[in-house]
């Protein structure tokens, strides 16, 4: 079940040196593990560019140094080994640049954030005016839309599920929900 | 989690029930192990399915879907008839001693006070009260009154004795005496046993009656607030934990106070009147929501205006969750939604309903890595795009490691986690992309539009001149919650006001910025791996709340103050003072016998629940079939949960009971490949390559009896549709003997759909839109089909 990478320290005994003097030239990053609730420590190593490698933190008292396969695929997300080239690059699956499709089209066109961000905008402040209810029947005052509805993420980190919680109550939005719920 | 997962280690005894450890939160299952291995401790696994973690397992009871109420209710009875309940536990620590209203009742599956709307059950609760002299609550210590909480309870459980259970649950007898009697010698003082479950247990029509039954069946044990005991709701995701206390859920605001409500709250008097309690730690509410308010709406939020109350939107007492969301915007009453970092499409209960009812949006918004199932529901297999009239905009955010910020386990610790590299092209954080969104739409806004007033209010100031990133650790700072005019970040909810002179974002979550004065750093930052003793972790990043990291962790010493077992004695009582391993949750550590008087502090009455009158469907958990059955109830005539929330439309439709056409019965699961809908991980070569195919585990028995073989394209088939894929056929799933008769079971993966580099079907498109009825978490783990080959 748990394939547990040795710490760099250990790998520096093992191997004479060889790979610890590859591994003392990259960056080293503390993060922790994007997948399940468990919060396992990674620590991962870049060159400045790419991602080269992940082990699971010796020194976190819930992983001990151990990952799961998840965790240990974790550099995936960001930059894959290209098999021809022998070398590591962007996940070509990556969405890297805003991306608009227009009604009845049947392709994607690559457009920039200004432009995706104005649009958006516009079309929220459209539909929140449109239905914006100040009070609703009893004169209760309420302040909603009905008509737009957001996801937030247990993907996300705190702070930023925070501030959609803000931007969504300051739209009034009352349909709002996230993974929680299933 | 009230525990964490460190303190595994001190576990006697592991339930682990609608949970599969060794796949989905594989580090609970390495400090089950050791536990195992270091202090012999014995591990009892409940599933429909030899799971991973089944093969760890001194015990494996395999139970049919949807009956771990009889399953955790006989385990009661069992421990009540032969007297193996933490007795002195019991009587201090919980209601068990409390009177209730002598016209409390139960009959043939409802409890007293039921009545009828639109086709459900609803309960008057006035039966359901306490008996009070005043405001004192009555009492009898020795638990011999007949309306006391114990009395009710031994009574209601006493119908599930070991030979119902079995015949409800398709456990053997003799295997379910033995898990009864292994886990109910953790009612033993010195023994502490620890409930696991995921959502297994959550994802049923009775889905938060099955929680309570964990809860009530640790309290009787005397399991909850110990090192080694706990429930503890295993999460599947690095920060669901985290993303529910921010309240990302229709029903709430961040730090679990309520959404003021259109029929309840007129302004924020009526708020602070009724949904603040006159004892227990939520009387200090109104300082909680002010000081929120205060974060939310800053310089504008004054006494004179409510502090700006107004501005916050009402819920109107719709249905609001998921499926209500759903159905809403089938209905055309939906214009526009933003899906940030989730993927209904493939996640969503009735998901292919979900994405017919997207195409009924006049815009969408997605943000996310990868182009998911919901971003591309216009171009779905079998879809064409051209009928399709939705906008939508797919914008690229960051992954965990392209920014920084926090995350809370499920152990509830919140941890800082840092940036590695920077996002691939023009992706952005999600930070980034909020920020950036909010000042685009006010800057629509200043040309006037209907009430401007809550977008132009909101307190919103992040940038760091000079950088691209808004200041997250600013963000942070507001959450934790400060005194205006300084800029110090409190290191405790104790010292939130309700006059406006602290904001605070989430009180729950106060200290966790605060700077740990010998590290140095903010006390999420913290990596030290100093320790008494008993891998509490004190000073390894910020447990929530106050960095505790055992919840009601007074029950881990008696009245006295001496801890149960010497051998884990989180708290002691020298005679003048504690000695803590832990951050006590006592009033900064009372003295024994005043702080073990209310030792569950967030409850007005200070006991433990043992009966409850919070839940719509009543006080005490009982047995009813899921929606879909392969049998009829035989405890009582009420057949199905009588409060569930049924939607409407064909993601609701449901087989009869006997329907021919769907004998067999479904469950969903994940595997350790894929994470939740797999939009992330079937993107990543690795995890794609181990993790290749959609699947259906049929038993060797049924696979023989519809001519199936190992990897054979099948149908599974429900009365909401049905998807192709390959059957595995191994005893990983078996037929129980369930009221007399066989009963087939299969399970289905739910991570895949049609993008990413392996696709699959999706399993979710099987699932019946029908809720729980205090939460409309859908019905996931227990729906009838069929199979055959294709
Ligand atoms: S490495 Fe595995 S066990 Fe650890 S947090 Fe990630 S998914 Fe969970």
């Amino acid at each position: 079940m748990f394939a547990a990478p040795a710490a760099a320290s250990e790998v520096q005994t093992a191997a004479n040196g060889n790979l610890a003097a590859k591994l003392t030239k990259l960056k080293e990053t503390f993060t922790v593990c994007s997948y399940c609730g468990c919060g396992c420590g990674i620590l991962l190593y870049s060159d400045g560019e790419r991602i080269v490698f992940a082990e699971g933190d010796p020194d976190h008292p819930i992983n001990e140094g151990t990952l799961c396969p998840k965790g240990n695929g974790i550099i995936d997300v960001y930059n894959v080994v290209n098999r021809k080239h022998k070398r590591r690059i962007i996940n070509p699956r990556r969405i890297t640049k805003p991306l608009y499709r227009a009604p009845g089209a049947a392709q994607w066109q690559e457009i920039s954030w200004d432009e995706a961000l104005a649009r958006i905008a516009k079309r929220i402040k459209k539909t929140r005016d449109e239905t914006f209810e100040e009070k609703d029947k009893n004169g209760i005052t309420v302040n909603r839309t009905t008509a737009i509805g957001a996801l937030g993420s247990a993907s996300l980190d705190n702070e930023e599920n925070y501030l959609l919680h803000k931007m969504f109550r300051a739209l009034g939005i009352i349909n709002m929900e996230h993974h929680a719920r299933l | 989690m009230t525990n964490h997962f460190v303190d595994y280690q001190h576990t006697d005894v592991f339930l682990m029930i609608g949970s599969n450890s060794a796949e989905n939160h594989p580090q609970s299952m390495r400090w089950i192990g050791k536990a195992k291995r270091n202090r012999g401790a014995k591990l009892i696994v409940v599933d429909p399915r030899l799971t991973k973690s089944t093969v760890y397992a001194d015990i494996f009871a395999r139970h049919r879907p949807g009956t771990d109420i009889p399953f955790l209710l006989g385990i009661m009875n069992y421990a009540i008839q032969n007297n193996l309940y933490h007795k002195e536990y019991v009587v201090n620590y919980t209601n068990a001693s409390y009177l209730v209203n002598p016209e409390f009742g139960f009959n043939d599956g409802l409890f007293s006070g039921a009545g009828e709307k639109n086709g459900r059950v609803t309960y008057d609760k006035a039966t359901w009260q306490y008996q009070k002299d005043g405001e004192t609550i009555k009492k009898d210590p020795t638990l011999k009154h007949p309306n006391c909480v114990f009395q009710l309870l031994k009574k209601h459980v006493s119908r599930y004795d070991i030979k119902t259970v079995s015949n409800i649950t398709g456990i053997p007898e003799d295997v379910y005496r033995k898990v009864c009697e292994t886990f109910a010698s953790t009612g033993a003082p010195n023994k502490s046993g620890n409930i696991i479950y995921a959502m297994g247990i959550t994802q049923h029509t009775t889905g938060t009656q099955n929680v309570r039954a964990i809860a009530m069946l640790q309290l009787l044990l005397g399991n909850i607030g110990r090192p080694g005991g706990g429930v503890n709701a295993q999460r599947g995701e690095s920060n669901v934990q985290g993303s529910t206390d921010l309240a990302m859920l229709s029903h709430l605001l961040p730090g679990y106070l309520g959404v003021p409500n259109a029929t309840k709250h007129k302004n924020l008097q009526d708020y602070i009147e009724r949904e603040t309690p006159a004892s227990g730690y939520w009387k200090n509410k109104p300082k909680f929501l002010i000081s929120l308010l205060k974060a939310f709406y800053g310089q504008h939020a004054a006494k004179e205006n409510d502090f700006c109350f107004d501005l916050l939107p009402k819920v109107d007492g719709k249905n609001r969750t998921h499926m209500g969301i759903f159905q809403e915007m089938m209905a055309g009453n939906i214009k526009g939604f933003l899906a940030w970092g989730q993927n209904p499409a493939v996640g969503g209960p009735g998901a292919s309903y979900e994405r017919k009812a997207m195409e009924k949006l006049d815009w969408l918004v997605v943000v996310d890595l990868f182009e998911t199932e919901t971003a591309a529901f216009w171009h779905a297999p079998g879809v064409n795009p051209q009928n399709i009239n939705t906008e939508v905009f797919l914008l690229p955010a960051a992954f965990s490691y392209e920014k920084q910020g926090t995350v809370t386990n499920s152990g509830r610790w919140i941890q800082w986690r840092y940036q590695a590299v920077n996002p691939p092209g023009e992706a952005k954080s999600d930070l980034w992309i909020a920020d950036r969104l909010f000042k685009a739409i006010r800057k629509e806004y200043q040309s006037g539009g209907r009430f401007p007033d809550p977008i132009l209010k909101m307190n919103w100031d992040y940038d760091i001149p000079g950088h691209d990133e808004p200041d997250v650790e600013k963000v942070a700072v507001e959450i934790n919650g400060y005194e205006i005019g300084k800029n110090e970040p409190l290191d405790s909810f104790g010292k939130l006001k309700d006059d406006g002179s602290t904001a605070c974002g989430m009180w729950i979550y106060t200290g966790y910025m605060a700077v740990d004065k010998d590290l140095n750093v903010p006390n999420c930052k913290r990596r030290s791996r100093e320790d008494s003793g008993l891998g509490s972790f004190l000073k390894y990043s910020f447990s929530w709340p106050l960095n505790r990291r055992i919840i009601y962790n007074r029950c881990a010493a008696d009245m006295d103050g001496n801890p149960w077992d010497p051998e884990r004695a989180l708290f002691k009582w020298d005679g003048n003072k504690w000695i803590c391993h832990d951050v006590p949750d006592f009033g900064g550590g009372k003295p024994p016998r005043e702080s073990g008087a209310a030792p569950f502090i967030m409850l007005p009455e200070g006991h433990g629940r043992l009966f409850a009158s919070g839940p719509v469907d009543g006080p005490f958990p009982e047995h009813y079939e899921p929606m879909e059955s392969p049998t009829e109830n035989i405890i009582s005539k009420q057949q199905a949960a009588p409060c569930a929330n049924v939607f409407k439309g064909d993601w609701a439709k449901l087989a009869e009971l006997g329907d021919p056409n769907y004998p067999i019965v479904a469950t969903t699961h994940r595997t350790i490949e894929h994470y939740q809908s797999g939009a992330v991980t079937r993107s990543c070569p690795t995890l794609a390559e181990i993790g290749p195919y959609m699947y259906v585990s049929v038993s060797e028995e049924l696979a023989k009896e519809k001519g199936i073989k190992p990897g054979d394209d099948v149908w599974v088939e429900t009365a909401r549709g049905k998807i192709k894929c390959k059957a595995s056929v191994l005893p990983v799933v078996k037929p129980l003997i369930v009221n007399g008769r066989k009963v087939e079971i299969v399970g289905m993966p739910w991570c895949f759909g049609y993008q990413g580099i392996v696709t699959g079907p999706v399993a979710n498109d099987l699932v019946p839109a029908v809720g729980d009825g205090n939460t409309s978490i859908p019905e996931s783990k227990a729906f009838m089909c069929n199979i055959r080959k294709a």
